[in-house]
């Protein structure tokens, strides 16, 4: 199960949350500086995943932004990888050449996006989804 | 009109934000806008609410409180247009989670939402529901969601019900009985979005319900199986494509069910054989979704009951996957490796090598898992090459790794060492690189191996040398080495002891001397390596009488130190090698075996150690511990009860016996272990100026002890006792050597320990001894809450003529057995019976239940001015003792 996704700049900024496991408020804030500073600190030929807290981190770098999702110890991290690259994606396609700009300025319409990440399947039925 | 405005554009705010250059700029700019927002919030102002809000998330998201927003959302998501309901519900996701008592509020809400005739918005709703619903918002709405999971609408919102669903069922299992058909219906459908959550769903509830669990076994098996086929043998879909793979996220859900269903069940695993085969086999490995499939399916291949032909393909995957270049692969195959070794060994020990590389890859993710693997892996046949390489990679390491490394190297060494020469060789390379990193237990174990290795002495002890010269930053190789120089000093010099494979050193007496030097007044050095070297150099001065006075001025030396235990021992020892040197061969020979035994038993269970706590040479403790008494003399006194002691119950507290005076056993015989502690008492005596014990009574402790230990020497049929007891003297000296019993703390008796009540299951008594003069009868009683514990009442009566005078009797018992002796009620026996000694034992079976009792006994007397000596074998005990 993923628990949490976060985007990450280059400078440590966050640039978008979506929490799916419950987290108060200083825990939220607490995780985001840990794994900050441990993923921003990875040499660019290492792994894409993390041990972290019991819990898997598998993150991956798109130009200047890290995706970062954390899920279970069982579950499979190339899946998890393959969700990532679909999530950018599907934001290029919708978008149109997406950069870190436009997620900044269009976070409120990520809810629509993410609800189908999970399971996301067809490109063009996501569009359709996102675009409402 | 004010600038910051409601009328502000959220573009336009953000854009501001990011436009300040400082951090104190950005909370400046945040504030105008968090109270205009609250302005407009009082004010009611509907038009611009949905917009206000999304600040407000922005600004949240930055880390700012909003609590005050929260209200808003719920007005928000009351309100009828779909703009703001869509705004309201992405505050209510983001701003709110599902802890918070607000969201009660919002169940009304979100129920009427459901059954809006909008879709758009039933799809709002359920979206939100799915990402924060409570268990009681689960309970309430749950009715709703399932109605729309069956509902025939656009595939849409049956993806999101599901989803919902997944998570109600999360939050309150119990109501996973009233989905499962609508589950099950849901793996039918032809819409892969609501493929992939059907099978999610499915597979959460089989985790949390069993009912589900059998009933997708039953009947949805097929069906998947028939699913993935499809799938797998589709043609191109563009829509589904990515990468060349049809939907490989379906793929891995499917599998993930698969997984799920198989687990533990002969029958369906046998379904699912096809068509793993056909997965693993055909799909393509050059892009990550492919490996992606292949490693799920080898997942649940791992999983499934067992079919030998797939284990082997899949542990070939993952051996293909090791040999990939990319990392990901490699820590993927690595972490599935260390399940596939529980399942079968011998696959993974193929490729030990490329595990091996992987122990030294540049990431440090990948030498973590490699590291674990490799441990795993070893076994008697490849421990020796195995550890080899990981000893060679420490040379090369980077700190972080270094102590995980040497731990997992210690403890292969400790439990696959062949002989005790490679064990040695081992640990002292590993000190030599990684010292510091070592543990105690570690090395004191060590040094228990090395006191049972006496071949080994010699060898050992030059090769420490050898290492400390190349070597001497490392703490605990210092130490260990000292250690040793201390003991087998002679050795050392003398070469005695040569194994073939050495090349002879000389090292003269001096030098070793400098090296104990060195190591004691070296800055960096701590205070155990310091105490360590005192105590060495006290052996020393007895080993090297040429260099005595050198080693004096050095002791001397520590006289001022300005810590309490260097101080203390600096002291005693002068005074020894000064005033008490006849005694001072005597103390330092060698130490006993230590054995290994107990310790790794102590280890293991963390017996607490029978420490006499009046030994308080701790070598840690700091400054200004008080010890008992201040008297360097009774100290001295404490070391030697503990020597005393040593030969019995070893390994009680062999630290104190390391890092403290090493009074072992002296004998009129020098050069073996194990020896009598005659002239050790006699000095002790001496030293003693505390009570007055009698002659008599010191002089009859004296011979206890010494035929006890002639009896430990001669091995009878019991070997290696572990617990010998002597019975104190007699009463007519109970005062003085009671008070003498007090300080030689657990002398093996003691007058304090609780006379057990007899109570509890009662045995027959035994004769247990009789000869033409005497007789001993045993009986017994047990506590009724101890089973193992028994207490012997002994009870000895003389059947001759003459009056027995000095009456001892001694009892030694095999290992597994502890055994206290308590006073005698008296030392002169009446004769013909008229009278009789009782004598109370406690025996304590470690092995309760396995072995009975055994028991030998020596009883000594002096009949008609002659001394008689007896003695003899026990095994009658009643069984079940």
């Amino acid at each position: 199960m993923i628990h949490f996704v976060l985007l990450i700049s280059r400078q440590g900024k966050v640039r978008l949350t979506k929490w799916y496991s419950p987290y108060s408020q200083k825990e939220r804030t607490k995780v985001i500086r840990e794994l900050s500073g441990m993923i921003l600190t990875r040499a660019p030929k290492l792994c894409n995943f993390v041990e972290w807290r019991g819990y898997k981190v598998v993150y991956k770098r798109y130009a200047s932004l890290y995706f970062c999702m954390c899920i279970d110890q069982d579950d499979n991290e190339l899946e998890v990888l393959e969700i990532i690259h679909h999530f950018v994606e599907i934001l290029d396609r919708y978008f149109g050449s997406v950069c870190e700009l436009d997620l900044i300025f269009n976070f409120h319409k990520d809810s629509l996006v993410e609800a189908a990440k999970e399971q996301a399947s067809s490109i063009s039925n996501m569009i359709a989804q996102a675009t409402k | 009109m004010n600038p910051f405005s409601s009328g502000t554009r959220l573009r336009d705010m953000i854009r501001a934000i990011r436009a300040c250059k400082t951090a104190a700029e950005e909370r400046a700019v945040v504030r105008k806008e968090c109270a205009s927002i609250r302005a407009s919030i009082s004010e009611n102002d509907q038009d611009y609410m949905h917009r206000n809000l999304a600040k407000l998330m922005f600004i949240h998201m930055l880390g700012y409180p909003t609590h005050f927003g929260q209200m808003e959302c719920l007005k928000l998501i009351a309100s009828p247009g779909f703009p703001e309901k869509r705004i309201g519900y992405l505050g209510l996701m983001l701003l709110l989670d599902e802890r918070q008592e607000v969201l009660m509020l919002v169940t009304n809400s979100i129920k009427q939402d459901l059954n809006h005739t909008n879709q758009y918005i039933v799809g709002l709703a359920l979206c939100a529901l799915g990402n924060i619903c409570s268990a009681e918002m689960a309970r309430d709405l749950a009715p709703e969601v399932e109605r729309l999971l069956q509902f025939r609408d656009p595939n849409i919102r049956k993806k999101q019900a599901a989803l919902c669903t997944i998570r109600i069922i999360k939050k309150v299992p119990d109501l996973a009985e009233n989905f499962i058909n609508a589950a099950a219906a849901l793996l039918k459908e032809k819409h892969h979005g609501v493929l992939i959550t059907g099978a999610q769903l499915c597979t959460d509830m089989c985790k949390v319900s069993t009912e589900a669990h059998e009933h997708f076994r039953k009947k949805c098996l097929d069906g998947v199986v028939k699913l993935l086929r499809d799938l797998a043998n589709s043609p191109y879909a563009p829509e589904y494509d990515i990468s060349g793979i049809t939907d490989p996220l379906l793929h891995i859900r499917l599998l993930r069910l698969l997984y799920v269903l198989g687990q533990g069940d002969a029958d369906a695993s046998d379904t699912m054989n096809d068509v793993l085969a056909q997965v693993a086999t055909k799909t393509e490995t050059n892009k990550n979704a492919g490996n992606a499939i292949l490693y799920e399916c080898v997942a649940t291949i791992m999983n499934i009951e067992d079919n030998g032909g797939l284990r082997v393909l899949a542990v070939n995957i993952l051996g293909r996957f090791l040999s990939s270049r990319d990392n990901n692969i490699r820590y993927v195959a690595l972490n599935m490796l260390m399940k596939a070794i529980s399942l079968d060994s011998q696959a993974v020990q193929r490729h030990r090598a490329t595990i091996l590389e992987c122990v030294k890859d540049p990431d440090a993710s990948i030498r973590k898992r490699a590291l674990e693997l490799v441990y795993l892996l070893v076994n008697e046949s490849n421990a020796k090459p195995l550890t080899k390489e990981l000893v060679d990679y420490l040379e090369v390491s980077d700190p972080e790794f270094k102590g995980d490394l040497t731990a997992k190297i210690c403890s292969i060494v400790e439990k696959f060492s062949p002989e005790k020469l490679w064990y040695i060789d081992q640990m002292v390379k590993v000190l030599s690189e990684a010292g510091n990193y070592v543990k105690d237990e570690v090395w004191h174990a060590l040094i228990v191996v090395i006191t049972n290795a006496p071949n080994l002495h010699g060898y050992t002890v030059r090769a420490l040398y050898k290492a400390v010269q190349k070597s001497s930053e490392q703490e605990t190789l210092v130490r260990v080495a000292v250690w040793c120089i201390g003991e087998y000093g002679e050795m050392l010099v003398g070469n005695a002891g040569m194994l073939d494979v050495e090349d002879p050193i000389t090292v003269t007496e001096a030098e070793a001397v400098d090296l104990v030097e060195t190591a004691i007044k070296c800055h960096t050095s701590d205070l155990t390596t310091q105490a360590i070297c005192l105590v060495a150099l006290l052996k020393l001065s007895s080993r090297y009488p040429s260099c005595a006075k050198r080693i004096n001025d050095i002791v001397l030396h520590q006289k001022g130190s300005l810590v309490l235990e260097l101080q203390q021992r600096a002291i005693e020892f002068n005074s020894i090698i000064g005033k008490h040197g006849k005694i001072r061969s005597a103390l330092v020979e060698r130490m006993p075996v230590l054995d290994e035994a107990t310790y790794s038993g102590r280890r293991a269970g963390s017996v607490p150690a029978v420490v006499s706590t009046s030994l308080g040479t701790q070598p840690k403790m700091s400054n200004g511990v008080a010890k008992p008494t201040s008297a360097p003399l009774v100290d001295l006194l404490d070391l030697s009860s503990d020597d005393v002691q040593t030969p019995s119950s070893s390994g009680g507290d062999f630290l104190h016996d390391l890092l403290g005076v090493d009074l072992s056993p002296a004998s009129p015989v020098s050069g073996t272990n194990n020896k009598a502690p005659k002239n050790g008492t006699d000095a002790l005596l001496d030293l003693l100026s505390v009570g007055a014990p009698t002659a008599q009574s010191s002089s009859s402790m004296l011979d206890m002890l010494s035929s006890e230990q002639d009896n430990k020497r001669s091995e009878g049929l019991l070997d290696n006792f572990a617990s010998l007891s002597t019975s104190s003297a007699h009463s007519s000296s109970a005062v003085s050597s009671s008070s003498m019993m007090d300080l030689l703390d657990g002398f093996g008796t003691s007058s304090s320990v609780p006379v057990a009540e007899t109570s509890g299951p009662s045995y027959p008594s035994v004769v247990a001894f009789e000869s033409g003069s005497l007789k001993v009868t045993f009986n017994f009683s047990k506590e009724p809450g101890n089973p193992q514990t028994t207490t012997i009442e002994a009870q000895f009566v003389n059947k001759s003529p003459d009056i027995y005078s000095n009456f001892v009797f001694q009892a030694a018992v095999p290992k597994f057995l502890q055994l206290h002796l308590e006073p005698a009620s008296g030392s002169t026996l009446p004769a013909s019976g008229k009278g009789s000694i009782t004598q109370k034992l406690k025996v304590s079976n470690s092995q309760h239940g396995k072995k009975s009792l055994v028991m030998r006994v020596r009883i000594n007397y002096k009949a008609k001015d002659k001394d008689v000596l007896e003695d003899g074998q026990i095994s009658n005990f009643p069984h079940g003792l």
